[in-house]
């Protein structure tokens, strides 16, 4: 089973999970994700895997608690295990060299932005990362992305750490300021297109790490189904990476709501 | 000894001479079918339980004497496992259950799930004498073959096939639906330690994920998934191989051979407007939530959508379990949307008689062009197409054209779209050496069911796209066969 071995707290509702996965552990790379279900009565959630230990044996996962599921995940402690883990899942990220690229994380976005930030810089880029969230506690794995990155933004709604405004508002900045080869933007859908809506102004090539509903995470279902480039991708064969230019992001935010009213 | 000889051997034991003795032909084929008993459609659609009841003894013992007990038995060509049908109908006519189980197990390794779910009037039962020359209903084997093994269930005494002495050869087995377990049952009986890797969390693929519980009551499967295990065969959960479990690493871990029966799950759509709008899903996602989920219950976690006026689109087996589930959901208007006549319907005939006495409206020969909008993401309408049927295509049915501004607008809530699935393309896409045909199926060689990768072998709806669980089964069994063949150098 998947132990828990290592738990912290970043915020009331936002903790990372050290968790026992030797096989997911070996065969993981940056951008994959794993299903987890909680308990033997639990939903089958998708996380992305914010970093992995193979000789350990295991796999770090960072949560929010949002809804029932992630609550139950969030609620479990050192020693205890999730019932169910597998993966890893999904295409891991392009990695090349390729100039400079700037990471943008949106709140839990920072963790599966983590192995990326890490793997971009050790393919030999310049890595400027901006991270972003409505207040200084929802800042996350700051000093992890500080080690691989060769300059940190922090970015707050209310000004209340780093600079005030919105991650767009720290990318067009750097833009302005030096010449972008690519950008990452992993965090809420909302805060994905409007990064693809400034870097397509300035023609600048886009990465999205999409988190839709999901079930399997096989491809078995299509649950996990998004409108790219005028065809339907599923998220969870096909992704969770794609062109940010091409995703149609009205479409993925509205269909995150299907089950705001599906009370159990 | 070849199989006939052998057949012919049994056939003329002393006890089955004078079974066939006992009762003249003519006497034998006077006898009506039996008739299954069953839930009426008011109290089922308020339960998931199973539809269909079961024969009691004496219905079993009666039907089983229907059997003419033929010199070349076409019933067993019908079969893609090759049961020896008239053997272990005999057996049953003569009250010996257990023996007539041992019968069916020799070469099927899940009797109770096949003889619920098998179309067998497309297969055994169409190659009976009495269909095929005398015009009369087929000896009802499905429900013979249910009957033995509910009664071995029921009495608590499942003998597994003998086993050969363990070889000590590591086989691995990508995938636990019925391809899977066939292949899985017969290598573990020819003495191999054999592995299945299963995605989900739940063994079983389509038999608990797909078929629903009032047609294959999740139990069934676990009691047939038990006897494999007792065989010695190994179930590892959550671990995909392709992803978890490289082909490399199987190798390191000493695995001579593959069986790759990942299954066809990726679902088909039809590229039309409002398709993805809320309250419009795959029969996987709608089926799997359900059934494997368990979304009905309070007491679980995954919720599913709910509708009141339902669409399901499609004619096949899958989009009649959707049509079916949803109105055990509290569905009021469920409605069938298929755009050939129902003639043409690849559904078992059985399921189409109950969904019918369920209350589900056929809505033939119209084809959905576009879902609408309520305003909030969610599906509120569909606009079909009407469509009437043309020429003939090259599969020999006549191939639906629209009918020129025929177009209705109907109220729907929940539109469940089971228009079929493409084979899953993770195996493919981890193991590229894998020669995939145009449609994204693994080519196999079709008398051994060998890749072109020398120790993969494929079988199932990775192989065939969409089809049944006995064609499945009977690729397991095939690639078995010949998977032992080339590693024991016979």
């Amino acid at each position: 089973m998947n132990k828990i071995v290592a738990k912290r707290h970043f915020s009331e509702n936002v903790v990372e999970l050290v968790v026992e996965a030797p096989l997911i552990a070996r065969a993981r790379r940056a951008g994959h994700f794993v299903i987890v279900r909680a308990d033997e009565h639990g939903e089958r959630v998708p996380l992305t895997i914010a970093d992995a230990d193979s000789e350990a044996g295991t796999i770090t996962l960072v949560v929010q608690a949002v809804g029932e599921s992630t609550r139950k995940i969030c609620a479990k402690v050192i020693g205890d295990c999730l019932h169910d883990v597998v993966g890893p899942l999904g295409q891991a990220t392009h990695i090349e060299r390729v100039g400079t690229v700037v990471c943008c994380g949106g709140g839990v976005g920072v963790a599966p932005l983590l192995p990326i930030v890490k793997a971009m810089k050790a393919a030999g880029n310049r890595v400027v990362s901006i991270l972003a969230g409505r207040t200084k506690e929802l800042i996350i794995l700051e000093e992890e992305i500080r080690q691989s990155s060769d300059e940190t933004i922090i970015m707050t709604d209310d000004g209340s750490y780093g600079r005030k405004g919105l991650v767009t508002d720290g990318l067009e900045a750097v833009i302005k300021a030096e010449n972008v080869n690519l950008v990452v933007a992993i965090g809420p859908a909302v805060m994905m297109k409007f990064t693809a809506l400034l870097t397509k102004k300035y023609e600048i090539p886009t990465v999205c790490s999409l988190n839709t509903i999901m079930v399997d995470g096989t491809g078995m279902c299509g649950a996990c189904r998004v409108t790219v480039g005028g065809r339907t991708r599923f998220v969870c064969v096909d992704g969770p990476e794609f062109n940010a230019h091409e995703v149609d992001f009205d479409e993925m935010i509205m269909r995150l709501h299907a089950y705001d009213n599906e009370n159990k | 000894m070849d199989i006939k000889e052998i057949r012919a051997a049994h056939r003329a034991e002393t006890w089955r001479e004078e079974l066939r003795k006992s009762k003249s032909a003519k006497e034998r084929m006077s006898q009506p079918r039996v008739k299954m008993p069953s839930l009426s459609p008011e109290t089922r659609i308020r339960s998931n339980n199973e539809v269909n009841c079961g024969l009691t003894a004496e219905m079993a013992m009666a039907e089983a004497s229907r059997c003419l007990d033929c010199a070349d038995p076409q019933c067993v060509t019908g079969c893609p496992v090759g049961i020896e049908i008239p053997s272990f109908i005999k057996n049953v006519e003569r009250g010996d259950f257990r023996a007539a189980a041992a019968v069916i197990k020799a070469t099927s390794a899940l009797p109770a799930v096949c003889g619920r779910v098998c179309p067998q009037e497309k297969q055994c039962e169409s190659r009976c004498i009495y269909h095929a020359k005398m015009g009369k209903e087929a000896v009802a084997i499905g429900y013979l073959e249910r009957f033995v093994a509910d009664e071995e269930m029921a009495a608590g005494e499942i003998t597994a096939p003998v086993a050969a002495p363990c070889n000590g050869i590591k086989v691995a087995v990508a995938g636990s639906g019925p391809a899977g377990l066939a292949f899985a049952g017969d290598m573990a009986k020819l003495g191999y330690d054999v592995t299945v890797y299963e995605a989900l969390h739940e063994i079983g693929g389509v038999l608990k994920y797909g078929i629903p519980e009032f047609r294959l009551p999740n139990k069934i499967v676990d009691a047939e998934i038990d006897g494999l295990r007792r065989l010695g065969v190994k179930f590892v959960t959550n671990c995909i191989v392709g992803k978890t479990l490289s082909y490399d690493d199987l190798h390191r871990d000493g695995v001579r051979g593959i069986f790759a029966a990942s299954g066809a799950g990726l679902p088909r759509f039809m590229n039309i407007e409002g398709e993805n709008l809320n309250g419009v899903m795959s029969s996987n996602e709608y089926l799997t939530r359900i059934n494997l989920m368990g979304a009905a219950s309070a007491s679980e976690d995954t919720p599913v959508l709910h509708g009141r006026n339902v669409a399901v689109i499609g004619g096949g087996n899958t989009a009649m379990d959707s049509a079916r589930t949803a109105r055990r959901m509290g569905a009021e208007n469920v409605m069938l949307v298929y755009r050939r006549s129902e003639e043409e319907m690849p559904a078992r005939l059985e399921e189409v008689g109950h969904a019918k006495e369920e209350g589900i409206r056929f809505l033939t020969l119209r084809n959905p062009i576009a879902y609408l909008n309520d305003g909030n993401g969610r599906v509120c309408a569909m606009r079909l197409q009407r469509m009437e049927l043309g020429e003939p295509d090259e599969s020999g049915r006549r191939s639906p054209v629209p009918v020129e501004g025929a177009i209705e607008e109907i109220p729907v809530d929940l539109v469940i779209v089971s228009v079929g699935v493409s084979p899953n393309p993770l195996i493919p896409r981890a193991i590229p050496q894998l020669s995939v045909s145009r449609k994204g199926t693994v080519v196999v060689d079709e008398s051994t069911m060998q890749t072109s990768v020398a120790d993969i072998y494929a079988g199932g709806d990775i192989v065939r796209g969409g089809a049944t669980v006995i064609l499945a089964m009977g690729d397991g069994r095939r690639a078995a066969a010949c998977m032992h063949r080339a590693l024991s150098g016979e």
